[in-house]
């Protein structure tokens, strides 16, 4: 070791290829961590930031998303069992959200599934999962790689993002479906020029795309894209800004929407797909899969509670509320996972936790929150309704070709 | 024989251990007499800090605070007593080749040391921690309360028994299977579900044998682990750590408690034998024929020592001191306490990691550990020990002079009996010197660093402390001694066959290490017997 120089127990998260341009545009220094890596909460103001999402478009670094190479003979087989959808209906390029579960039909996490060709996929996921990858993996012919420090990557979301990669120099986006993915060639009109995968995916619920590239040309990418961007309201957005358009996406995330159970510790805390709302992901009719069978029994016997969304009075967003039958409080029924203001709809959402008999759409539950008036707490008991997910899905979403500004 | 007058205490407790000290806490606090005798000059049992060599201070016996219960530190207001448990990060097992395999506070600069030895390994390591996590949860609500008897029908065993059973069936079916299994599992089969790196699996089982008559691969030692582990998952911060000042803090706060609710302790006062008279325990008498006389006699020796020195056969079921004579209380440990005139260098730890400001160890493979148990079961010493070593005055500045530094070097395997007859000073220093030279292949400047050093095998923790064979526990932690087995099956509740008498000390349950729970669960089950209980 060089003296001086950074290593795992001096600096213990790593920095993304991005990092040092993001560092540039940083403006409050603030950082999360998010697998190991040092990513931005805020660059400079969230509210600015959500709006470069919704209005224009937003780059988000998801480098440290974790990606993992699935080769082999028995490659489609295995994904096929691993995962709740039909990965056999997956063509080359082609891209799938789905989740996989343990034994007991429980949701360890949800990712997408790129298909590169046949026997050839690419797993991205938020978090680790290779000892449960490697565990699922006993019986078939599979090579199984971790790729997240070989590619990086950029979420480029918004109403003109392909508007903004065009111009940028990326030639044919617009050709591009959504769950598509290709291969293109960025080749900056001020110079510059690198090889790209591009995704039409996102975790906004908005028209976008991910730019997946070698660490190599990341800088080039950034430049090109910042570059042409600047006239045209993109702004590079942190965390909490993507948090707030994923929440009207009606998208969920682990450890805050639900415990993998890969990671609970007190027993009955491990969700299901069906409890998460996500019973169209789990395809009963394509044969075995880990976790069928207790799915299976689950849907039989009816679900015990369901993540719901909820459309709740008042503009304080209900963070971490608890939730009761009626107003008087005297019957909890469950709990806000999720939960924002939404500057888009006028609304205050969240998605919650519910016990059975209130997940039908129109249900009432009432939500306890806090407010705090100059160091005044006061308690609010506040009316919420169960409402459709997601909250916010534009039709721009889906226009291909997407609109040209 | 002289008495002492015509007083009579509530208490009186045999040995002023830390579990001794508890018991005695609580029930002073519970407004009884109590009067605690110790054989030494100074109160401690095994949790003692001695001044042995100019300016430095040793915790001679145990060495580090992991296990002592949060509820208990908050009960006898420990911390208003002088008592403070300082954190201590880091940690590192060198191997023979220079590797290293350290231990990082931080979340993500310990995935990253284990992925340089194993990129699965890091990733499995998530689901080893949460799995020893349940565990503990499982095992953790356990620990302060009175093990229930299967085999009674009161109502108060049935209401634990219940207890136990609603806390086990909570699990849901797949953890239960995982919790009993674990139980009787060894070490190694249970790292072997988890790991492929030896080096990473040698490191974990380190604390499956430390202070255990057993090898990685015995079964029951994956028990042992978790008995260590539970310590460091305590919740509370600063739960895990060195008590500054030594060990000896933990009992010197102890016994302050205790005189502060009136308690009294007198040292330097050996008993000799507690007196029973019509199946009644009534009092001790000292070495020195002194008659105390007392209403309620607590020991908190072992249950070997107890039962087979301290109380006349005569008075003890034939069957009892029989299963008395066969609980395992094995010597398998040894230990050094060295004065350094400098911190000693590790070239096997990377410059400036705090890797060295927390325990380090020798060793490669599991198979090195259970070579090291090979020579033990054959009667000598290993020829390459594990090690359990701690420099704690890199974190307390109490204990040493500036820039001197105090090791405490605990030692796996060293037996009590040796094969080749009995131990004499040139064997104690011969072991001595196997430890000294195995740690200089790791640290080439550590011989020459060393000012003094206190050279212990299980004669000397017997002789001393007390503990039969040295056994730091009161007791092999094995499945077949914990819960309602500890120490005797039927008198797994702090009582004995004779009334008024009543065991204290880590050979009931939960076992060992500066618990205070046995201390404080048999304080309970006294206050319940005269009625004073909650």
């Amino acid at each position: 070791m060089t003296p001086g120089a950074d290593t795992h127990f001096t600096r213990p998260l790593l920095r993304t290829p991005f990092h040092e341009r993001q560092m540039r545009v940083s403006q409050v220094d603030s950082f999360v961590p998010w697998s190991g890596y040092t990513t931005v909460d805020v660059f400079t103001s969230v509210e600015q930031e959500y709006f470069a999402i919704r209005n224009s478009s937003s780059l988000y670094d998801v480098s440290p998303m974790v990606k993992y190479r699935i080769r082999g003979p028995d490659a489609l087989r295995y994904l096929n069992r691993l995962c709740t959808r039909d990965i056999r209906k997956l063509r080359p390029g082609r891209v799938a959200y789905t989740v996989w579960c343990d034994d007991a039909g429980m949701l360890i996490d949800d990712g997408t599934v790129f298909c590169l060709g046949e026997s050839d996929y690419r797993l991205c996921t938020g978090e680790w999962q290779l000892d449960w990858l490697r565990a699922s993996a006993i019986g078939f012919d599979v090579v199984i790689r971790d790729e997240t420090a070989d590619l990086a990557a950029l979420a480029v979301q918004g109403p003109t993002a392909a508007h903004l990669l065009k111009g940028a120099g990326i030639a044919g986006i617009e050709r591009l479906k959504p769950f598509e993915h290709g291969e293109f060639r960025l080749t900056a009109p001020a110079g510059g020029s690198a090889p790209l995968m591009v995704s039409r995916t996102g975790f906004t619920g908005d028209l976008g795309y991910e730019l997946w590239m070698s660490p190599g040309d990341a800088t080039t990418v950034w430049d090109a894209l910042m570059g042409f961007g600047t006239s045209r309201a993109l702004r590079p957005i942190g965390s909490r800004a993507l948090n707030m358009a994923r929440i009207e996406a009606g998208f969920i995330l682990p450890r805050v929407d639900f415990t993998s159970a890969a990671h609970s510790l007190f027993p009955g805390t491990e969700r299901s797909p069906l409890e998460l709302g996500l019973a169209w992901l789990v395809d009963f009719g394509k044969g075995h899969f880990t976790g069928r069978r207790a799915l299976l029994a689950e849907q039989a016997r009816g679900p015990r509670r369901q993540l719901v969304g909820l459309d709740i009075e008042g503009t304080k967003p209900a963070y971490q509320a608890l939730l009761y039958t009626d107003r008087t409080g005297r019957r909890e029924c469950g709990s806000v996972t999720s939960a924002t203001w939404s500057p888009t709809c006028k609304r205050n959402l969240a998605l919650a936790m519910v016990a059975a008999p209130y997940i039908a759409e129109g249900s009432i539950v009432w939500a306890e929150i806090y407010l705090n008036r100059e160091l005044q707490w006061q308690r609010r008991m506040v009316r919420a309704r169960v409402v459709p997910r997601p909250f916010f899905a534009p039709e721009r979403r889906r226009a291909t070709p997407p609109a040209d500004f | 024989m002289s008495t002492t007058g015509a007083k009579v205490h509530d208490v009186v407790i045999v040995g002023g251990g830390h579990n001794g000290l508890v018991t005695a806490c609580y029930l002073a606090r519970a407004g009884l007499t109590v009067l605690v005798l110790e054989r030494q000059q100074y109160v401690g049992g095994a949790a003692v800090s001695r001044s042995l060599y100019p300016g430095f201070t040793y915790s001679n016996c145990s060495y580090v605070c992991s296990l002592l219960r949060t509820e208990i530190i908050r009960d006898l207001d420990l911390p208003a007593h002088g008592l403070q448990i300082i954190p201590y990060e880091g940690g590192c097992t060198m191997m023979r080749d220079g590797g290293h395999l350290a231990v990082y506070d931080n979340h993500d600069a310990m995935r990253r040391e284990i992925a340089r030895h194993s990129h699965h390994d890091a990733e499995a390591y998530e689901r080893y921690v949460r799995d020893m996590l349940r565990h503990c949860r499982f095992i953790k609500p356990l620990l302060l309360r009175e093990p229930p008897d299967p085999t009674s029908w009161r109502l108060r065993d049935l209401g634990e028994l219940a207890f136990l059973a609603r806390h086990l069936y909570g699990l849901g079916e797949a953890r239960i299977y995982d919790t009993l299994r674990f139980f009787t599992m060894s070490c190694a089969d249970m790292l072997e579900e988890y790991f492929e790196s030896e080096i990473v699996k040698a490191h974990l089982s380190g604390s499956s044998i430390i202070g255990t008559a057993l090898g990685p691969r015995s079964p029951g030692s994956a028990y042992v682990l978790l008995h260590h582990y539970m310590g460091s998952i305590d919740g509370a911060v600063g739960a895990w750590g060195f008590a500054r000042g030594g060990m000896g803090a933990i009992t010197r706060a102890m016994a302050a408690s205790l005189q502060a609710s009136g308690g009294a302790i007198r040292t330097g006062a050996p008993v000799q034998q507690i007196l029973v008279r019509g199946g009644r325990a009534t009092g001790v008498v000292l070495a020195d024929g002194e008659e105390v006389r007392a209403r309620t006699v607590v020991s908190n020796l072992d249950v070997k020592r107890t039962f087979l020195e301290t109380v006349a056969a005569g008075h003890l079921p034939p069957q009892f001191l029989e299963q008395v004579r066969r609980f395992k209380i094995r010597g398998s440990s040894g230990k050094l306490n060295i004065a350094l005139d400098a911190l000693p260098r590790f070239p096997a730890i990377p410059a400036g990691s705090p890797a060295i400001r927390g325990d380090l160890h020798i060793t490669d493979t599991l198979d090195m550990l259970e070579r090291a148990y090979d020579d033990w079961k054959a009667g000598r010493w290993s020829r390459e020990p594990y090690v359990d070593m701690l420099i704690p005055t890199q974190i307390d500045p109490t204990m040493a002079p500036d820039g001197k530094h105090y090791m405490s070097v605990f030692v796996q395997y060293c037996p009590y009996q040796l094969a080749d007859g009995e131990w004499n000073e040139q064997k104690r220093q011969a072991f001595g010197a196997t430890v000294i030279d195995a740690i200089s292949r790791h640290s080439p400047d550590f011989k020459d660093l060393i000012l003094h050093a206190e050279i212990r095998t299980p004669r000397e923790i017997e002789s001393e402390v007390g503990l039969t064979e040295g056994n730091i526990f009161q007791g092999e932690l094995t499945f077949d001694q914990l819960l309602f087995n500890r120490p005797i099956p039927g008198f797994a509740q702090y009582r004995t066959p004779i009334d008024s008498m009543y065991l204290c000390g880590s050979s009931t349950h939960p076992g060992g290490g500066v618990m205070g729970a046995p201390g404080a669960n048999a304080a309970r089950r006294i206050l319940r017997d005269l009625g004073r209980g909650q």
